[in-house]
């Protein structure tokens, strides 16, 4: 079996999630009642059995660090291996590198050390359910350079706008890869490449003065070089925006788009919290939400997500709404399209209701 | 040489015939409670909860998932450098070996692994109730009393008094007889099957009756008689909160169902003394439309399109339109079909319940219907069940 290794890189996501990134970036963003959006990412490579993932962290990346630990959610508090968070704090008075390949450069001994020949690199905003030995064994057939992952999707949505597409030959070759809002083949920010070429690639960017990887590095030398495509098939999210995680997240509560994303053989990791069972009064009444556990739900709740450790008290009318951890609505209090951020609380009798296609954003710890 | 000041010994080698067929395949200490958990998940977070970390867990019967679940005790965060958790199944010696022949040899045969801590009190449990304790209470208590032993006791009703081992003590809480389920009980006092020994006082009694002709080795018809015998300092600590023995099929229902009651005697929220577990990785549970949840503990990865009424529902369980699931327990990665009822029953882990069939009965009083993994049902019902 061929080994893989996995880089998160974070450093060119921007943190467009409006108050859910005041304080942390995209990637430590919660999602689906108990995970946060990374989880999927590193999921993913669990599950593909890379034992080795680093993770290229440039701002907010408090929460981060506290939710991964030393990675043992994820199975990966490993001798060999294992997880790296390598937030930048670089003292390399030679350094030429810039952007993202300052991580490159300052983090080249992960490339150099791992014992594995390829290495997936991936951002955090694709949420989807992939197997990395699939795209491995997709990218030797193919005899590429590298492979990019992409999806075909049905209809271009507006978090798509800031996508690469690609142009794709009859043989699966990237011809070209772009902007152009007429292409539905959307990049998912993930690519598989071989160890030594990644090693020498970051090598001659920083050479050239290269300060983004994938952009100058790969899609910069079209066609001199050779990218195939890995079609994705199955669910897939991109998240960018606060309208994208709303739609995105409460399309989960249709049956075959969530079964498709947590599929039993290929589960999602996250960070234990030990709560108990979700505990629903006789006042309570509960329809088409997910609920994460320790919560304690007495009022109405319907087309919702609730986070783990959320009180929602007798009377209060919870309405397509995503609820995060621990917040406490008190008694008859209304919340129609509204995202509420970790501990916020509500008192009792008051009303939030936002736009359907604009959700009312309440940011953590506010008490309202 | 390192030591600790008290090791736990958790006696989890039991049948528990009187659970039926859900201790076929496990040893009682790993049946399911409370939508979550296994009951020795109670003692081992209890020790963790009160500072004690490091835990041997003596097993016998059936020891395979116990052993799967306890792994090396990091779910209860017993994965230590020095001491943690420790499985201690019986084992061969030059000299012979077999298996353990009671509660009392079962320490016995490990005084070793206590001897490698050098420590100045043990804490014995079991792996058979659900209860909170802080055990370093007790400890306290049994150290500011210089005590030989402390046995924790419980008030129990006196109409029930003569089905546990009752304590009868003086003014200052010192145990002056001990009755095993005495017909006429002269207290209700109840031990709860938690002692705190000195060790050095412990080990010295547990040799001689080693030596005993016909003795049972067990510690409440020998090791707690012999230390009265012997006027050895024996006090009661008096626990005040919720604890309940969970060896029938009815009183694990009962416990199941007192989680649902208006103020639970036993809080499974509580951040300060979280009940630890394993964590079965399941995603957040789904409550479709067409459900109604009343009165209910659920847990994730269920998925619920049914009625859920007044029951506790464990991880994995998906019940299908149109069914019905009142007063009953549901165990994990069960799946219940369309239009099944299902009244006042224990179902356990991984059951198919097939569409349209009735489980147990809906009369309040009625026996508690059990449907065990084989597929068999017991006591009265008229289902279809097909594993």
């Amino acid at each position: 079996m061929d080994l893989i290794a996995g880089i998160i890189n974070l450093d060119h996501e921007q943190d467009l999630l409006e108050e859910l990134t005041y304080f942390r970036c995209g990637a430590a963003v919660p999602f689906a009642g108990r995970y946060r959006m990374i989880d999927f990412t590193i999921s993913n490579m669990t599950n593909s059995r890379i034992e080795s993932v680093a993770v290229f962290a440039r701002r907010k990346y408090r929460s981060l660090m506290d939710h991964m630990e030393q990675g043992k959610s994820w199975d990966l508090d490993r001798k060999r291996g294992g997880l790296f968070i390598l937030p930048p704090d670089w003292n390399d008075p030679t350094d030429l590198s810039r952007g993202d390949l300052q991580h490159f450069h300052n983090n080249i001994d992960f490339i150099r050390r791992t014992l594995a020949d390829y290495i997936v690199v991936s951002g955090s905003q694709n949420i989807c359910s992939i197997d990395y030995r699939d795209v491995l064994e997709s990218h030797k057939e193919s005899g590429a350079d590298v492979t990019v992952v992409y999806k075909k999707v049905e209809e271009l949505q507006p978090e798509h706008n800031l996508a690469h597409k690609l142009t794709i030959d009859d043989s699966g070759r990237v011809m070209a890869i772009h902007n152009d809002h007429q292409s539905n083949n959307v990049y998912m920010d993930m690519y598989i490449i071989e160890r030594d070429y990644l090693n020498q690639l970051v090598e001659n960017c920083i050479a050239h003065g290269c300060s983004h990887l994938f952009l100058d590095g790969i899609k910069g030398r079209l066609p001199d070089i050779h990218i195939n495509a890995y079609e994705h098939e199955g669910s897939h999210a991109l998240i960018n925006s606060v309208e994208s995680y709303y739609r995105n997240s409460r399309k989960l509560l249709n049956e075959s788009e969530h079964d498709e994303l947590f599929k039993e053989e290929f589960p999602v990791f996250t960070k234990v919290k030990n709560e108990a069972p979700s505990q629903y009064a006789y006042s309570s009444n509960v329809t088409n939400t997910l609920v994460a556990n320790g919560c304690t739900l007495e009022g109405h709740v319907e087309d919702s997500i609730l986070f783990r450790g959320v009180k929602i008290g007798k009377g209060a009318v919870i309405k397509n709404s995503i609820i995060m951890q621990r917040c406490e609505i008190e008694e008859n209090a209304v919340l129609e399209n509204v995202i509420l951020d970790k501990d916020c609380s509500i008192s009792s009798g008051r009303t939030l209701i936002g736009a359907p296609e604009k959700p009312f954003v309440v940011a953590k710890r506010k008490t309202m | 040489m390192k030591n600790k000041e008290c090791v736990a010994m958790l006696l989890a080698g039991g049948q528990g015939t009187r659970l039926k067929s859900l201790t076929k395949k496990i040893a009682k200490p790993a049946v399911y409670f409370g939508g979550k958990y296994r009951i020795i998940d109670f003692p081992l977070s209890n020790c963790t909860n009160s500072g004690i970390d490091t835990v041997g867990v003596l097993t016998q019967y059936e020891p395979l998932i116990l052993n799967n679940y306890i792994g090396i005790g990091s779910s209860w965060d017993l994965d230590r450098s020095f001491g943690g958790v420790s499985v201690l199944p019986p084992y061969m010696q030059a000299e012979g070996g077999g298996w353990y022949s009671g509660t009392a040899n079962a320490i016995y045969r490990n005084i070793e692994f206590l001897d490698q801590y050098n420590p100045e009190h043990v804490l014995i449990l079991s792996g058979d109730h659900i209860y909170k304790m802080d055990y370093n209470h007790m400890l306290e208590y049994h150290i500011a009393a210089e005590a030989d032993a402390t046995i924790s006791v419980i008030e129990v009703p006196w109409s029930e008094a003569s089905r546990f081992g009752i304590m009868n003590t003086n003014d200052e809480g010192r145990i002056t007889e001990f009755d095993e389920k005495p017909e006429f009980p002269l207290s209700n006092l109840a031990s709860m099957g938690v002692y705190i020994f000195k060790w050095d006082v412990l080990k010295r009694y547990l040799m001689e009756d080693e030596e005993k002709e016909g003795s049972s080795h067990d510690f409440g018809k020998d090791i707690i008689p012999a230390l009265l015998n012997d006027r050895k300092k024996l006090n009661a600590y008096t626990f005040d909160g919720y604890w309940k023995d969970v060896g029938t099929v009815d009183s694990l229902w009962e416990a199941n169902m007192d989680l649902l009651k208006e103020e639970p005697g036993l809080n499974l929220s509580d951040n300060k003394w979280r009940i630890y577990s394993k964590n079965p990785n399941q995603p957040a549970q789904y409550i479709a439309p067409c459900a109604t949840v009343r009165n209910a503990l659920i847990n994730e990865g269920c998925r619920i399109y049914g009625t859920v009424d007044t029951s506790v529902i464990f991880y994995g369980v998906h019940a299908a339109q149109g069914s019905v699931i009142k007063d009953s327990v549901i165990m994990p990665n069960v799946k219940i079909g369309k239009n099944v009822k299902i009244h006042r029953a224990i179902i356990s882990e991984g059951s198919v319940i097939e569409d349209n069939s009735v489980v147990g009965d809906s009369s309040p009083d009625s026996q508690i219907t059990l449907v065990a993994e084989e597929g068999s049902v017991m006591a009265s019902s008229y289902a279809t069940i097909i594993k």
